[in-house]
């Protein structure tokens, strides 16, 4: 086996804000080339930090204290701007959370679809247009000529969510990082989404970082996972193992926390006080915050 | 004014065609920009236009009324003033300094403006400090009196009106821009930009700038309104230009002191002026209503 294709290793951060907070504790993580990783968490958790901080988009607030991040050998903390620059994009690229706000409401959907083919690629306006038809076809889209022609609001959510998985795979990326991309969709479209993004994960072999807080959409499209609480991993591994032979007991009463589709009566149970005040003993966490 | 259109999205001439008929849609377009254009005719043609010279006098036909009141001549359409020159020929030769005004001093400001709250909308830090304080400062001095005293520093004339309206009144765009500019800042699809690789300067002008472009468009065409107004009051006060150069600001001074002899020579002007404002506000609020694509369903 070659070096992973990433590689986090010792990753911890603060925030400026509010007084030095630890947003990450010692994060490390190695994701291999074609892997859909879940990384799972609370609000909080640090899961999207972990994403941005892959995609260069940390705000400001937010220091990365310690650790590394090994894209293909190369450290994404330590490259310029114009590195970083060269990389996003083409090598690394993003399906956003909300499809509302993550398209230019003033452009086209052609100009915003085919902006990577032409900047990274170097296509003409004509040979990107060829290619964008092509993505959206991939992505299931009735009518593409029509689409592209459209403005954002003139489409509905799943459309424009499947507009924004077109742009993300269209550089073939070797990593493709998933935030949350289906929280801000209706249940029956998150599916279909969810199917999408894991067919065209298959048929390119591209690696995904999945972030979410649901662990039913991991089990339905990650092959492994990752569990933060408080920007610490609590438990990682392949899904099926996770789910089925969990060895923390946060994971145990996440997993029965979550609704028995089986049982509608049953209700739900929520994480039990002892467990969240047994992590804060683990992680080292002095006052109680929630 | 910048280009609306970013430079990354060829438009075809039937979409060009396309966002003209939304434009012609728009009732608010259509009687605003119509009376600007009309306008616009009148200041480049006026000397074949204008029925008289405008700076004649003629003391025989001195405070004559408007055609429709009894005593009128016929030859004087709205009327003379007390030096029996023509109020029409007058109000007419008065758009060509109101509209230049208008349109140099708007576009000056809003080109500052606009570039200053790009780049402390967009970079915030130091940069927005520097500069939001500038604006802080800037707004602290009363307007009217502060470009009173810019004409007198400047010595008078049309230059020094549109120095004065542009450096008191870049603050307005400045203070818009840099509010929607971090707004926009904001949004999932710059993040989106940043994680295609553009660079920064191009996110603020490709990805930004268009969708800041609408209440820029607004804001010019009220500015232009306030020029028109600011412009009026500097010759009423007699900062502006020369007295033999006729100004609706210098009719409507004029007139003050006729006012129970002959009304006309106030009003008209007046009308003139309270037209031309309302005008470039319908134009202004119509363009955003029919180029804001999120607006235009």
């Amino acid at each position: 086996m070659t070096s992973p294709l990433l590689s986090i290793t010792g990753l911890s951060a603060v925030s400026d804000r509010d007084g030095k907070a630890p947003i990450l504790r010692d994060v490390s993580l190695t994701l291999e080339r074609g892997e859909v990783r879940g990384l799972v968490g609370e609000s909080g958790a640090g899961k999207s930090t972990i994403a941005k901080a892959l995609l260069g988009i940390l705000p400001r607030s937010v220091r990365i204290t310690d650790g590394s991040i090994l894209f293909e050998s190369r450290d994404l903390l330590t490259l310029s701007a114009r590195e970083l620059r060269g990389i996003m994009g083409s090598e690394i690229s993003l399906i956003p959370q909300d499809p509302q706000t993550a398209l230019n409401p003033g452009r086209r959907v052609e100009a915003q679809l085919t902006d990577g083919l032409r900047l990274k690629r170097g296509m003409s306006s004509r040979d990107a247009r060829q290619r964008a038809l092509k993505l959206l076809e991939e992505v299931h889209i009735r009518d593409p000529e029509r689409v592209l022609r459209a403005y954002p609001h003139e489409l509905s959510g799943g459309m424009r969510q499947r507009i924004l998985i077109a742009a993300a795979f269209a550089l073939e990326p070797k990593l493709v990082v998933a935030d949350e991309p289906t929280t801000a969709l209706d249940v029956t479209v998150q599916k279909q989404i969810l199917r999408l993004i894991r067919g065209l994960q298959e048929a390119h072999g591209t690696a995904v970082i999945f972030v979410t807080h649901d662990l039913g959409v991991v089990a339905q499209i990650c092959d492994s996972i990752t569990l933060l609480y408080a920007g610490k991993v609590i438990e990682e591994g392949r899904t099926s193992d996770v789910l089925t032979h969990p060895q923390h007991i946060y994971t145990k009463s996440l997993i029965s926390a979550g609704p028995r589709y089986d049982r509608p009566d049953a209700g739900l149970t929520p994480v039990p006080q002892t467990v969240f005040e047994q992590l804060r003993r683990e992680i080292g966490i002095p006052e109680v915050r929630r | 004014m910048a280009d609306v259109t970013s430079p990354a999205m060829p438009r075809s001439p039937s979409r060009m065609a396309k966002r003209i008929r939304a434009l012609l849609a728009e009732p608010k377009v259509i009687f605003g920009g119509g009376f600007i254009l009309i306008l616009i005719i009148l200041a480049i043609f006026a000397p074949y236009i204008a029925p008289k010279d405008p700076l004649e006098q003629d003391l025989m036909s001195g405070t004559l009324p408007p055609a429709w009141i009894e005593g009128s001549d016929p030859g004087f359409l709205l009327g003379t003033d007390d030096l029996g020159r023509d109020v029409l020929s007058r109000a007419i030769f008065g758009t060509r300094i109101a509209l230049t005004v208008a349109f140099v001093a708007a576009g000056l400001a809003a080109l500052i403006g606009t570039l200053l709250g790009l780049l402390a909308g967009w970079y915030g830090g130091w940069i927005d400090k520097v500069i939001s304080r500038l604006v802080d400062i800037w707004m602290a001095f009363p307007p009217v009196l502060l470009s009173i005293l810019l004409v007198a520093v400047f010595g008078s004339g049309v230059h020094s009106v549109i120095a004065a309206i542009v450096i008191i009144d870049w603050t307005r765009f400045c203070r818009v821009v840099r509010s929607e500019t971090q707004a926009q800042a904001r949004m999932d699809y710059v993040t989106a930009a940043h994680t295609i690789g553009f660079s920064r300067v191009r996110i603020l002008f490709s990805e930004i700038l268009p969708n800041v472009t609408p209440v820029l468009i607004a804001l010019v065409s009220l500015e232009m309104g306030i020029a028109v107004i600011v412009e009026a009051i500097l010759s009423f006060v007699g900062l502006s230009v020369a007295s033999d150069t006729p100004t609706w600001g210098g009719m409507i001074a004029e007139g003050r002191q006729m006012i129970y002899q002959g009304w006309w020579v106030l009003v008209v002007p007046l009308i003139a002026l309270f037209a031309t404002v309302l005008a470039f506000n319908q134009l202004g609020d119509g363009l955003r209503r029919a180029l804001d694509p999120v607006m235009r369903r």
